[in-house]
């Protein structure tokens, strides 16, 4: 039930908003509008039952106003003639009673967007592979309800939660320097535990097509890891040799994107980053990949929302720091051109990156897998088998940041971790807590080994996706465990 | 203006598609924020969202749609696709669904406002903000924040067992914060809290907590923390200011009597709890000076309301007491569920999402102490405030906390400034071992409590005051 509106109804509203300021305000006033419909529908299970099944559609208006130096922003879900200037002269009086914006970047000029799934042009018709699914932005209740019914069949009668959800979203840029641009994007993910005798087991996928995702896969690898994980043995706190699985990358790619290679963060020397540094062990390259590719089949809007066009970033390449994000103000404090990742929200939180993929090997350009449906996730097999005593560890929980600079982090281990002997899993392990510098658990030398398949993973919370493969790791600091 | 025509239609619409229950909720919210770094305003946008949501129970599935237009045919259209939504949800169905009984009730709340926030001009906000960093750096500060944010929230409510309830909530709150960096470090200090202090109150909330006053000594204990000895490892004596052991209830105690976790409807993101519901009435979860209650009729903090969304009135109860568990957090579904007899804290946090189980005020009845006087009773310890950072299991069990500022306690006397501050601990272990609670209590606002999917943002209060706890684990470093 992801319906868009009308093609082109996005791009409208946002002229509309424009014209509407240059006759309340004057053609000097700087105006940006984003206009975005957003269809999310999300069908959610526990208990191996649909307990929560919610869809919304809205179409929302934002608007960002500089006049006579001063700024300021408002938003309305209100699109009727009178919402729309209601909008205006609100933003408008805000800006006469605002404070002096000294640093204003000023507004993007008018820029073509690079290529990419949800750009009209682009997808079916220009034959990309990882082209924009119209079958996807339209699924309904029952599609979502068919795949959680396999994941639930699959599990083999062990109890199950997780959800399946659909995400269509058609948006619009434009501003009084000219720049007007549209896109679309559909995308799909499905994440999901089964239960075992106090274990659980995860599996999750994101991709652009819900037709690719198979709930009888994950439901068999999520039940088949909660089997494993039974009867766990508790380990004393200690370094550990580790590897990490897809999903317990994801959370590192999480944390480097919101706290590392924050434009804004490092600027102000609250980041952990250092340009042109070999920061990182040489096995390791970092991308940001907003507009979808063949490792990367998902792609996102092509400009964020200042109207700058994304295009693929390369944060880190092997070992070297190589580049930190930026919307427009972030990138003007620091002597610089914006990357395309302005937010609602990255003036005041600073710009983050949100499709990183940490690069597979040793077949860079590879194309994602789904993980599997054995109890060790596909790329993390050859690891485990060349460990000689360490942890086997699935998932990643509810990780918070110690110290910002060094990227000290505390979190839990979740859904499956195992004791691993001679390149043998020996014992389920009951999780841990650890404390850990995430950019030193990669430095060089501390990278063992990077699986050969990346696996395109939706973050739990928002709408950001990671592109992760399994990683081996020399060390990693367990500071607790179930007894305390 | 009123909105429960529409409300009505959807409902109505609902059951005409087939559900035996449904409910809606008209919210309109305007919301304003401001940020301010370092003399400037960073920051100011407004936002102004009404919408529609319908929820409608079919057999035992659930349907949810939401729609921002707010017209009578629209409310029927939703009202017909939240049936079709729970139709489907048949296709992996559970067992059968059924709702405590509930009082239709008429009624109409607004929480108390003694100066409009919204009201307030800009200008004389964005003069606080612009204020507070400045003093903030003028102190020493090498980045100095400052932020308020503002919720004016009307709500009209109607459901097919008969309830008609509108209410008005009107939310604000501010803070500052002082950012000294050094080699390699960087430590913060914040006023009045991590994150700034919120209540169900008007502006005068903000007037009380004086950000320009306290601004400086932000910026100079921030400084001082970065020469500051790191804080011991090792098991000692903690106290607790009022501010962190607001998050230690919300994390270890709030989360955990929520019984949607309790029955595992979050056990896949959120995660469950450690709580066995067998157990409910005999658990020992804390020590006898241990007594929490869920209070949403708190005055003035951020958990309160006059009827949660499913148009339950608010009500006071006991969820912990002297010592032993005694009650939760339900909605009508998950009571029922659960062989409860009471609802009242279910909550959505705007029109396009599902009301679900969410904190409201939770938080601890005050105890016989002063903080001075646990201070003098403590011959060797750590005073710590003011949270920096929060971890915690998918059970609520295992966490680890760290905060901003602490202090050597030696001798009855507060000593050193401890810099990196961190403890450790399982939860019931830790609440058993509260030796002292202090009576001065304040209600900490929580504005970022995230749960759901897809993600919900709660606002949640936490009346609470310095405590003592013995044999902790402090100082667990990378």
């Amino acid at each position: 039930m992801s319906e868009g509106g009308r093609a082109g109804a996005e791009l409208e509203l946002a002229a509309r908003v424009i014209e509407l300021v240059r006759e309340l305000a004057g053609r000097e006033a700087e105006a940006e509008v984003n206009v975005r419909h957003d269809a999310e529908a999300l069908t959610r299970f526990a208990n191996s039952t649909i307990h929560q099944n919610v869809a919304s559609a809205t179409t929302g208006v934002r608007l960002r106003l500089h006049a006579a130096g001063r700024t300021a922003g408002g938003s309305t879900t209100v699109t009727s003639a009178d919402g729309l200037r209601t909008l205006v002269e609100r933003t408008l009086a805000a800006v006469r009673v605002s404070p002096v914006d000294r640093s204003w970047p000023g507004l993007a000029p008018p820029a073509a967007l690079r290529l990419s799934a949800g750009h009209p042009g682009s997808g079916e018709r220009s034959g990309l592979a990882f082209g924009f699914d119209e079958a996807t932005a339209r699924a309904d209740p029952a599609e979502r309800a068919e795949r959680v019914g396999a994941f639930v069949r699959a599990a083999g009668g062990l109890e199950t939660a997780g959800y399946c959800r659909t995400v269509y979203v058609s948006a619009a840029f434009a501003n009084s320097a000219g720049q007007a641009v549209e896109g679309r994007t559909a995308e799909a993910a499905m994440d999901g535990i089964a239960r075992c005798d106090g274990a659980d087991g995860v599996a999750r996928l994101a991709a652009a097509r819900l037709a690719d995702l198979d709930g009888a896969v994950l439901g068999a690898r999520a039940a088949a890891k909660a089997r494993a994980a039974r009867g766990p043995v508790e380990l004393p706190p200690g370094h550990y040799e580790v590897v990490l699985e897809p999903d317990a990358v994801r959370d590192l790619l999480e944390n480097f994107a919101v706290f590392g290679f924050d434009g804004k963060a490092h600027h102000q020397q609250q980041s952990f980053a250092d340009l042109g540094t070999a920061q990182f062990d040489p096995s390791v390259t970092i991308v940001d990949e907003p507009l979808g590719s063949r490792e990367e089949p998902a792609a996102d809007l092509p400009f964020d929302d200042e109207g700058t066009p994304r295009r693929p970033l390369v944060l880190v390449r092997e070992g070297v720091t190589a580049a930190v994000t930026h919307d427009r103000t972030s990138a003007a404090l620091a002597g610089t051109a914006s990357t395309g990742h302005a937010s609602p929200v990255s003036r005041s939180w600073g710009p983050k990156a949100t499709h990183l993929r940490l690069e597979a090997a040793p077949v860079p350009g590879a194309a994602p897998g789904t993980g599997g449906t054995g109890s060790i996730a596909d790329s993390a097999r050859p690891l485990v088998a060349g460990m000689r005593r360490g942890l086997l560890i699935t998932d990643l929980w509810y990780t918070r940041v110690l110290d910002p600079k060094a990227l000290v982090i505390t979190g839990l281990t979740r859904n499956g971790v195992w004791l691993v002997e001679d390149g043998e899993i020996t014992s389920a392990v009951s999780n841990v807590r650890f404390t850990q510098s995430y950019p030193r658990a990669l430095g060089p030398g501390r990278v063992l080994g990077i699986g050969a398949e990346t696996v395109l993973l939706p973050e739990s919370w928002g709408r950001a996706r990671y592109a992760a493969p399994a990683l081996h790791l020399a060390e990693w600091n367990v500071t607790g465990n179930a007894s305390g | 203006m009123t909105h429960f025509d529409e409300a009505g239609a959807a409902v109505q619409a609902a059951l005409d598609a087939g559900a035996r229950y449904a409910d809606a909720r008209v919210m309109v919210r305007r919301s304003e924020a401001m940020s301010a770094r370092d003399g400037d305003v960073e920051d100011l946008g407004f936002d102004e969202s009404a919408g529609l949501g319908v929820r409608a129970l079919v057999g035992s599935g659930w349907g949810f749609y939401a729609v921002p237009d707010l017209s009578e045919p629209s409310a029927r259209a939703a009202g017909r696709r939240a049936a079709q939504i729970a139709a489907a949800s048949a296709a992996v169905p559970g067992l059968p669904a059924d709702l405590v009984p509930a009082r239709a009730v008429v009624a109409s709340w607004a929480s108390d406002c003694v100066v409009d926030p919204l009201g307030v001009p800009l200008s004389d906000k964005g003069d606080l903000l612009v204020r507070a960093t400045e003093a903030a750096k003028a102190a020493g500060a090498d980045v100095a924040e400052a932020n308020y944010a503002i919720w004016d929230t009307r709500k009209w409510f109607v459901s097919s067992e008969g309830h008609r309830i509108d209410q008005h909530i009107r939310e604000c709150g501010a803070g500052v914060t002082a950012i000294a960096i050094g080699d390699g470090e960087v430590q913060r200090r914040s006023w009045p809290s991590h994150r700034g202090q919120f209540g169900t109150r008007g502006w005068e909330l903000v007037e009380e907590i004086d950000l320009v006053g306290n601004a400086p000594r932000m910026a100079e204990e921030a400084r001082a923390l970065l020469t500051a000895p790191l804080c011991p490892s090792g098991e000692t004596t903690l106290v607790l200011g009022g501010e962190q052991l607001a998050l230690q209830i919300h994390e270890s105690v709030g989360h955990a009597i929520e019984l949607d976790r309790i029955l595992g409807w979050e056990a896949a993101f959120a995660g469950t709890s450690w709580l066995d519901l067998s157990r409910l009435g005999s658990l020992r979860y804390g020590s006898e000076l241990m007594n929490i209650t869920i209070d949403p009729t708190f005055p003035g903090a951020l958990g309160s309301f006059g009827f949660d969304d499913e148009g339950t009135p608010a009500v006071k109860r006991h969820a912990v007491r002297d010592g032993l568990w005694v009650g939760v957090l339900a909605g009508r579904d998950s009571a029922a569920i659960a062989g409860l007899d009471y609802a009242g804290s279910v909550r959505s946090d705007g029109w396009s999402r599902l009301p679900m189980v969410r904190m409201t005020n939770v938080g601890l009845e005050p105890g016989p102490h002063t903080l001075d006087e646990i201070i003098a009773a403590t011959d060797d310890g750590v005073l710590m405030d003011v949270n920096r950072s929060w971890s915690i299991d998918d059970r609520r069990l295992n966490f680890q906390f760290g905060c901003e500022i602490g202090y050597e306690i030696k001798n009855g006397k507060r000593g050193r400034m401890l810099r990196n501050p961190t403890y450790t601990g399982i939860g019931p272990r830790f609440w058993q071992s509260m030796d002292m609670l202090s009576s001065e209590t304040i209600a900490w606002g929580t504005p970022n409590c995230g749960k759901g999917q897809p993600g919900q943002i709660g606002h949640t209060g936490h009346p609470a005051a310095p405590a003592r706890f013995t044999n902790v684990r402090l100082g667990v470093r990378g």
